[in-house]
């Protein structure tokens, strides 16, 4: 076996693993599965019938911003069980192991991005049941889903890198939520950004998770019409200022994350 | 024959703390090989270069002719590491996870799963096979985390610490297992705080202290090289253990222990001494209920070198 091979292998090997331990823990299922549904139901009945949007009905609007919350909140339960493998041996007995290293960090995203894909479905199909509907050619539908999962990817290595720096569960959880909550809430993810009171509405259009959501609008059709031209720069032109933070993330924290994971393992 | 692990000079430090300031082994193949200290030795950090988890700060090492460094990838696939914490996926059954460390040797699906079956079977675990490993009991981790050292029979196995934490009757079961281990001619490395585990276990013994060793040998050799034996005596009347303490202080070669009615008494000359300390008390009219001549204990041994008991179980002891 060459390198490379051994390195698919291995993590084909541990997003299994992965895979288990998500369909096992039922914390880490709910996360991924029951929490969008709640936040689909949610938004749709309790918020729709309050905020209004302009040009849009709420419930198409709010869908997609769903899907990115969701995106965010499993990356952090990844995050957590990453912290929680590190404080057992388990990494220990990989390392021990004549396996590719690198694999380790790659099963765990390629894990992430399959419950990221599991909760997608099961949002979009609540979704499409609360009265969400895709405007736009299946192309374009397509294309919105495939950006959700890079950009679902290439968050899981931010988490990865966080959680391998900080390690402690407490600690993590206790950062990503005080990273994670502003993010998602200083955001047009719930409400239209455009309008934010000045400074906020800044920050929030500035803010990639609106970009990203944004995107997702654009290719499904759920966007409020005038964003096109009156938002902020990365609204503007949201699919691929998008496809940028994505590819940005991933060369920035897949080299520090693995710098990190043979730092963090070798103590 | 180059023996199966060589370490030369190993030095680890943390900050400050040196915990490992040159440490010298040579394990010929087909042996045991007992590392002997108490918490804080630099038993782990040992097991953790020698398994290529750390790099040393200085002085080098080589197991089966790799050297632990350079050649770390390699030498992966020649050996298995069951650490002091049994390092199973809690998620996983028993089976997958031996089935994932098959995979990860690179044994293929089917032989990893084959291989699974057959220590499962062998670790007395085929009942809890398909339950998560969660639900097991301490026992079973450890002799789970055992099974997945052995998942692609290495040549050269590590073993730290396996039966601490474990009940009396575990321990017991482990010891077993590992001395059929061993009958199969795996070089093992195993580290214990027990001198009882490295009396049984281990063809040769190093007694680690601060990072180095501080003794090597057979467990006879090291009873050995603290001199002689113990006479052990059980007196009727508390009243006389001052007189014998007095009276046979002459004899002894080392601290008397007093335990109770009991007086433990280290000479060099055995069974001469023995019938002269009886000489002597018959003398003073001190009624001796028992008598005996025994060898040293590895905790006297451990003891007399290190000034410090291993375990945690301090024996009384006046001087
Ligand atoms: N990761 C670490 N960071 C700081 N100090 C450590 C670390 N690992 C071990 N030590 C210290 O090194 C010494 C040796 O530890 P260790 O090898 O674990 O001993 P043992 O296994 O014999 O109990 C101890 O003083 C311990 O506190
Ligand atoms: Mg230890």
């Amino acid at each position: 076996m060459n390198t490379l091979q051994m390195a698919i292998a291995d993590s084909v090997t541990i997003t299994k693993r992965n895979a288990l331990k998500i369909k096992r823990a039922p914390d880490l299922l709910g996360g991924a599965v029951i929490l969008p549904i709640v936040f689909v139901l949610l938004f749709a009945y309790i918020f729709g019938s309050m905020i209004e949007v302009p040009g849009v009905s709420y419930r198409e609007y709010m869908v997609p911003g769903v899907f990115v919350v969701a995106i965010v909140s499993s990356a952090q339960i990844t995050g957590y069980t990453l912290t929680l493998d590190l404080r057992k041996g388990i990494f220990d007995r990989f390392r021990t192991l004549p396996m590719a290293p690198s694999a380790v960090l790659t099963g765990q995203t390629l894990s992430d991005l399959l419950m990221n894909l599991t909760s997608i479905v099961v949002m979009a199909v609540v979704g499409l049941i609360v009265g969400w509907r895709i405007h736009t050619t299946p192309h374009e539908a397509v294309m919105g889903f495939l950006l959700l999962l890079l950009f679902a990817y290439a968050f899981s290595w931010v988490t990865a890198t966080v959680a391998l720096a900080l390690r402690t569960p407490e600690v993590f959880n206790n950062i990503a939520t005080l990273v994670s909550m502003p993010l998602m809430f200083l955001s047009n993810v719930f409400v239209d950004s455009a309008r934010l009171p000045g400074p906020l509405k800044a920050v929030a259009e500035w803010n990639p998770v609106s970009t990203i959501v944004q995107a997702a609008r654009d290719l499904f059709g759920n966007a409020i019409p005038a964003t096109a031209v009156s938002g902020a720069w990365p609204l503007q032109h949201a699919v691929l200022v998008s496809l940028l933070w994505s590819v940005l993330i991933l060369i920035v924290f897949v080299p520090l994350a693995t710098r990190l994971y043979q730092k963090t393992v070798s103590r | 024959m180059p023996p199966a692990i060589m370490a030369e000079g190993l030095v680890k430090k943390y900050g400050d703390v040196i915990a490992l300031d040159g440490m010298n082994l040579s394990v010929p193949e087909g042996t045991v090989f007992g590392l002997l200290g108490p918490n804080g030795a630099g038993k782990t950090t040992t097991v953790r270069i020698l398994t290529t988890l750390l790099k040393p700060d200085a002085g080098h090492a080589t197991v089966a002719g790799f050297d632990v460094v350079a050649d770390a990838h390699r030498l992966r696939s020649h050996i298995g590491a069951s650490g002091q914490y049994a390092a199973v996926d809690d998620h996983l059954t028993g089976a997958e996870n031996l089935e994932m460390v098959g995979r990860l040797y690179h044994l293929g699906t089917k032989p990893s799963k084959q291989r699974a079956r057959e220590l499962l079977e062998r670790f007395d675990l085929t009942e809890a096979a398909d339950r998560p490993v969660q639900g097991y009991s301490g026992g079973m981790r450890r002799r789970l985390d055992l099974a997945a050292a052995l998942v692609a029979n290495p040549p050269v196995l590590f073993l730290d610490e396996p039966t601490t934490g474990l009940d009396p009757r575990a321990r017991a079961g482990l010891w077993d297992t590992i001395s059929e281990l061993v009958a199969t001619g795996t070089t093992v490395l195993l580290t214990t705080q027990y001198m009882e585990e490295a009396d049984r276990l281990a063809d040769r013994i190093a007694v680690v202290d601060h990072g180095h060793v501080i003794a090597l040998g057979t467990a006879d050799e090291l009873k050995d090289q603290i001199g002689g034996d113990r006479i052990e005596l059980t007196v009727t009347n508390p009243a006389d253990l001052e007189t014998v303490r007095r009276t046979l202080a002459p004899l002894a070669v080392g601290d008397m222990r007093t335990d109770a009615l009991h007086v433990t008494i280290p000479v060099t000359s055995g069974a001469a001494s023995l019938t002269s300390a009886l000489g002597t008390l018959a003398a003073e009219r001190v009624t001796v209920r028992d008598a005996s001549l025994r060898r040293p204990t590895l905790d006297e041994v451990f003891l007399t070198l290190t000034g410090h008991q291993t375990t945690d179980s301090p024996k009384e002891h006046d001087r």
